[in-house]
């Protein structure tokens, strides 16, 4: 900026000496140093107000009311406008997820790593296969649980067993355990 | 541009070669609002308010799309998404109402821009064009000022919407249908609040593309300054950059901080306080006001009280419509050769103490009730603002003695000696 | 040509406006004459107040104001007790409550004490569920008379609102008896009260705030008519406006900020617009 200054007029030159040009420097950066940097703070707001609204941060925890799953049964709920499946295991379902070799799964993981201590016949995942993000079956009274007594993707044959895990069709990964914790033992409150 | 001295854009590196020989687009900056544009030495502050007017025609497109990400145009949500807008969207507060503020600082610099042109003359020969352009763009943002007003779906939203429709209503034979057409149903309701949401999306890109109109036209002839004397030499100008930059940088700090003052410790000051009611067709408000930048005309339409020959109600509609449209002709009504209010005293004394007080007195009862004085007081000055237009104007053009112009503009800088020697 | 036409119109509008002031300005001048002012005296005119604030103001009022949470606390506790029989907070979310310093327990157990109807669309049904923080506070029924209007932007839908509900609430009596004397037909309809600081003085409300100690502020504070008036006229202002206090609190940095810019942005000006100057001594 100072060198365009320096040379509209030819007397503009001459009067500038060293000092003067540096003054004139400093002021120019500083002034158009201030100006971006007001620019870029501006921007923030305009960014973050794309983020979660504050009425959808508060509705990004739910609280579940499991007592009245009897064993072998599982609700649907909601959480954070996605299907939650909360599943009481019968001891037969729990024995055949045990019974399973780890090491020999596609994504390895155990029953009790999957559920929390004490509620073991408690299996909490989404609704959500892990492929192309179809609701699987299995829930509901009467629906196809797959191959394995879980739950069976209708999209593409992905069948899940009774802990959850992927053990056969296209989806890479076992249904996702989100946070939760029991705040009682009827209540678990997810997210 | 347009002057022989403009300095030429010359690319600074091989990128910018290349880039020039293909989209000469740093070319055409430079050559609007960069060095290569020459600019009358001598323009005053006055001469700032074109950029701040373009600054927040911005402010108001990056605000209102934002807006637009929160709001939902439907009667019976509208309201509702305002307030979660004001309440849950982050800083939501903060762009509705750098929105509803911007959209008042808009008028204002807007406002004293066109004065500016009043004073100056700016609208003749050979800027007619410039001129009329800029009324096209200030009908085109009362057009969407008036659809933002509705869209918060407040009382005043409605009641706005329906007196303001009501207005084509006045039309003889085609009226009523017309207003009916405009609204889509027999009130405002859900189909007049979808249309004005679209428009008042769509209407600010027209104005920016009539903007650029404004700009292109501006830089066939180039600015006119304070003396109203053409530029005739290099000594004349300075390039915008970075004079006039440095300058407009300066006066959009001293702007802006006036907007936050507004924004941030009196946001609901310009507003109306029956707008955080919820719209009900079957409860009137006291007082029906426009937004404070409409109240000149609102003040002219509501003087016409009684009927002669034609229905006053018509006459009031008319007389509004023609209160705008007669700046349309202002380059062919003021025949005077002088540009410069500076050198003109008839018309310097009918600017001063005619046209700003008159204006002055619109604007403070076009927001006073419809009661004595008060419509006395606004039919005296609708009176004089249209003999001033299209009765003094004309007249005085053609009668009055201008006093003598400097020679130049550098003349006019230096000071008195080189004028009386030129 | 354009000059003649132009001519013509205006002096068409010209006589047209005065054409209707002609016939104003008798009816006008003749109520001037009568009364001394231009508009007709009525006793809701001469009766009306202005509103004003409470002794001290409010503690969120000027450029600096803050929220005082223990008086929105006492301020939410009159509304809830006294309000809520007949006005809505409908803006409201019970999850807001936290912003007054409640508890995540508190605002729980305070929302739950709330039914909230819910649209079954399984059953078509409209159900009520105990309130969750997440929902807002619901419709109040009303059956008598008069429209008692949601509370939620109270404040900012009146002039000088937060006064103006202070004023309202401790505004309650008799008419001014000089004004009455000069207008001996003013009476207040039946079943409604005289309030000065109500748009034409008749309010369908009854006086909702009559006895000191109406309610018992959990925090000891003496519940005087004033300090209810206050205190809930400070909780409506925040209902009205939640960020009042977070606007003003982001203005003052963007105020520095800007002034700080705008002087370096001025010196910068002065500084290129300096190598102009010489050339005034040439």
């Amino acid at each position: 900026m100072a060198e365009t200054t320096g040379t509209v007029t030819p007397d503009a030159a001459s009067m500038a000496g060293e000092d003067g040009f540096r003054r004139r420097d400093f002021i120019h950066i500083a002034a158009v140093s201030a100006a971006g940097v007001g620019g870029v703070v501006t921007l923030l707001p305009l960014v973050s107000q794309m983020s979660p609204s504050r009425d959808v941060l508060a509705a990004s925890t739910t609280e579940v009311d499991v007592s009245a799953i009897e064993p072998g049964q599982a609700i649907k709920a909601e959480f954070r406008k996605q299907p939650l499946f909360v599943r009481r295991l019968t001891p037969t379902e729990i024995d055949e997820a045990n019974a399973v070799d780890v090491a020999s799964l596609r994504d390895p993981a155990s029953l009790i790593e999957r559920t929390k201590d004490g509620h073991h016949d408690m299996l909490v995942t989404m609704g959500i296969c892990t492929h192309l993000g179809c609701v699987p079956l299995g829930a509901a009274e009467g629906e196809n649980k797959g191959d394995y007594g879980g739950y069976f993707c209708p999209c593409h044959g992905s069948h899940y067993d009774t802990a959850g895990r992927i053990r056969k069709g296209p989806a890479p990964a076992n249904l996702v355990v989100p946070d939760y914790e029991f705040t009682s033992d009827s209540v678990i409150r997810v997210g | 541009m347009s002057f022989a001295w403009a300095r030429q854009y010359e690319p600074q590196n091989a990128f910018m070669k290349w880039m020039d020989e293909r989209l000469p687009l740093p070319r055409l900056v430079y050559n609007a609002v960069g060095a290569g544009y020459p600019v009358p030495r001598n323009l005053n502050y006055m001469w700032n308010f074109g950029v701040l007017a373009g600054f927040f025609l911005v402010v108001q497109i990056i605000t209102g799309v934002i807006l637009a990400m929160h709001y939902a145009a439907n009667q019976t949500v509208a309201f509702a998404t305002v307030e979660h807008i004001m309440r849950n969207v982050n800083w939501g507060w903060l762009m509705r109402y750098a929105h509803a503020n911007g959209a008042s600082f808009f008028f204002i610099v807007v406002y004293l821009h066109i004065f500016r042109g009043f004073f100056y003359s700016s609208y003749k020969a050979p800027r007619e064009m410039i001129w009329l352009l800029g009324v096209v763009i200030f009908l085109l943002m009362m057009a969407t000022a008036f659809m933002g007003y509705v869209l918060p779906w407040g009382q005043m939203s409605f009641w706005g919407a329906q007196v303001i429709t009501g207005l084509f209503g006045a039309i003889p034979l085609v009226g009523e249908n017309l207003q009916i057409w405009i609204l889509g149903g027999y009130a405002p309701d859900n189909a007049a609040l979808n249309r004005f949401f679209s428009l008042h999306f769509l209407l600010p890109f027209v104005i920016a593309a009539v903007v650029i109109l404004h700009v292109w036209a501006l830089h066939i002839p180039g600015s006119s300054n304070p003396t109203g004397v053409e530029v005739k030499s290099e000594s004349d100008t300075v390039p915008f950059h970075p004079y006039y930059t440095a300058k407009d940088g300066f006066g959009l700090g001293v702007v802006l901080i006036f907007f936050a003052i507004m924004v941030f410790f009196a946001p609901n000051a310009l507003g109306h306080p029956d707008n955080y009611i919820e719209a009900n067709p079957l409860s009137t408000p006291a007082l029906i006001v426009p937004e404070w930048y409409f109240y000149p005309f609102y003040a002219i339409l509501r003087a016409f009280t009684f009927d002669f020959i034609l229905p006053a109600k018509l006459w009031g509609v008319l007389a509004m419509f023609a209160s705008i449209l007669v700046w349309f002709f202002l380059p062919w009504l003021d025949k005077g050769a002088v540009r410069s209010g500076h050198y003109r005293p008839l018309f310097r004394k009918f600017f001063w103490f005619g046209l700003i007080p008159c204006m002055a007195a619109l604007f403070y009862l076009g927001g006073a009730h419809a009661e004595e004085p008060y419509i006395m007081l606004s039919q005296f000055a609708t009176a004089y603002y249209f003999l001033h237009f299209l009765v003094i104007l004309p007249i005085i053009s053609s009668i009055e003695k201008p006093e003598p112009l400097p020679y130049s503009i550098t003349d006019a800088v230096l000071g008195g000696k080189a004028a009386t020697e030129a | 040509m354009t000059r003649i036409i132009s001519i013509v119109v205006g002096i068409g509008f010209t006589v047209a406006v005065l054409w209707a002031f002609a016939f104003g300005v008798g009816p006008a001048f003749s109520t001037f004459a009568k009364h001394g002012q231009f508009v007709e005296p009525t006793a809701e005119l001469e009766l009306h107040k202005v509103a004003h604030g409470p002794e001290g103001g409010f503690s969120f009022d000027g450029p600096f104001g803050k929220w005082d949470y223990a008086q929105l606390q006492r301020g939410y506790q009159v509304y809830k007790e006294v309000c809520a029989a007949c006005h809505s907070l409908q803006y409201v979310a019970f999850r807001n409550l936290e912003e007054l310093t409640y508890s995540e327990a508190e605002v729980k157990a305070e929302a739950a004490q709330y039914q909230i109807p819910k649209y079954d669309p399984a059953t078509s049904e409209v159900v009520t569920q105990p309130g969750l923080p997440t929902d807002q506070f619901p419709p109040v029924p009303y059956f008598g008379t008069g429209h008692p209007p949601d509370l939620s932007l109270i404040t900012k839908a009146r002039h000088d609102g937060s006064n103006y509900v202070y004023s309202l609430l401790t505004g309650y009596g008799e008419p001014d008896p000089e004004v009455l004397a000069k207008f001996p037909d003013f009476e207040v309809p039946a079943g409604m009260s005289f309030n000065p600081y109500f748009a034409n003085v008749n309010i369908a409300m009854a006086p909702p705030l009559t006895t000191d100690g109406q309610v018992t502020y959990a925090d000891g504070t003496e519940a005087t008519v004033s300090q209810m008036a206050k205190d809930v006229s400070a909780f409506l202002t925040w209902t009205a406006e939640p960020t009042l206090v977070k606007r003003k609190q982001t203005g003052w940095p963007v105020l520095g900020f800007l002034l700080f810019a705008t002087i370096l942005a001025y010196l910068s000006k002065k500084q290129i617009w300096a190598s102009l100057k010489p050339r005034k001594k040439d």
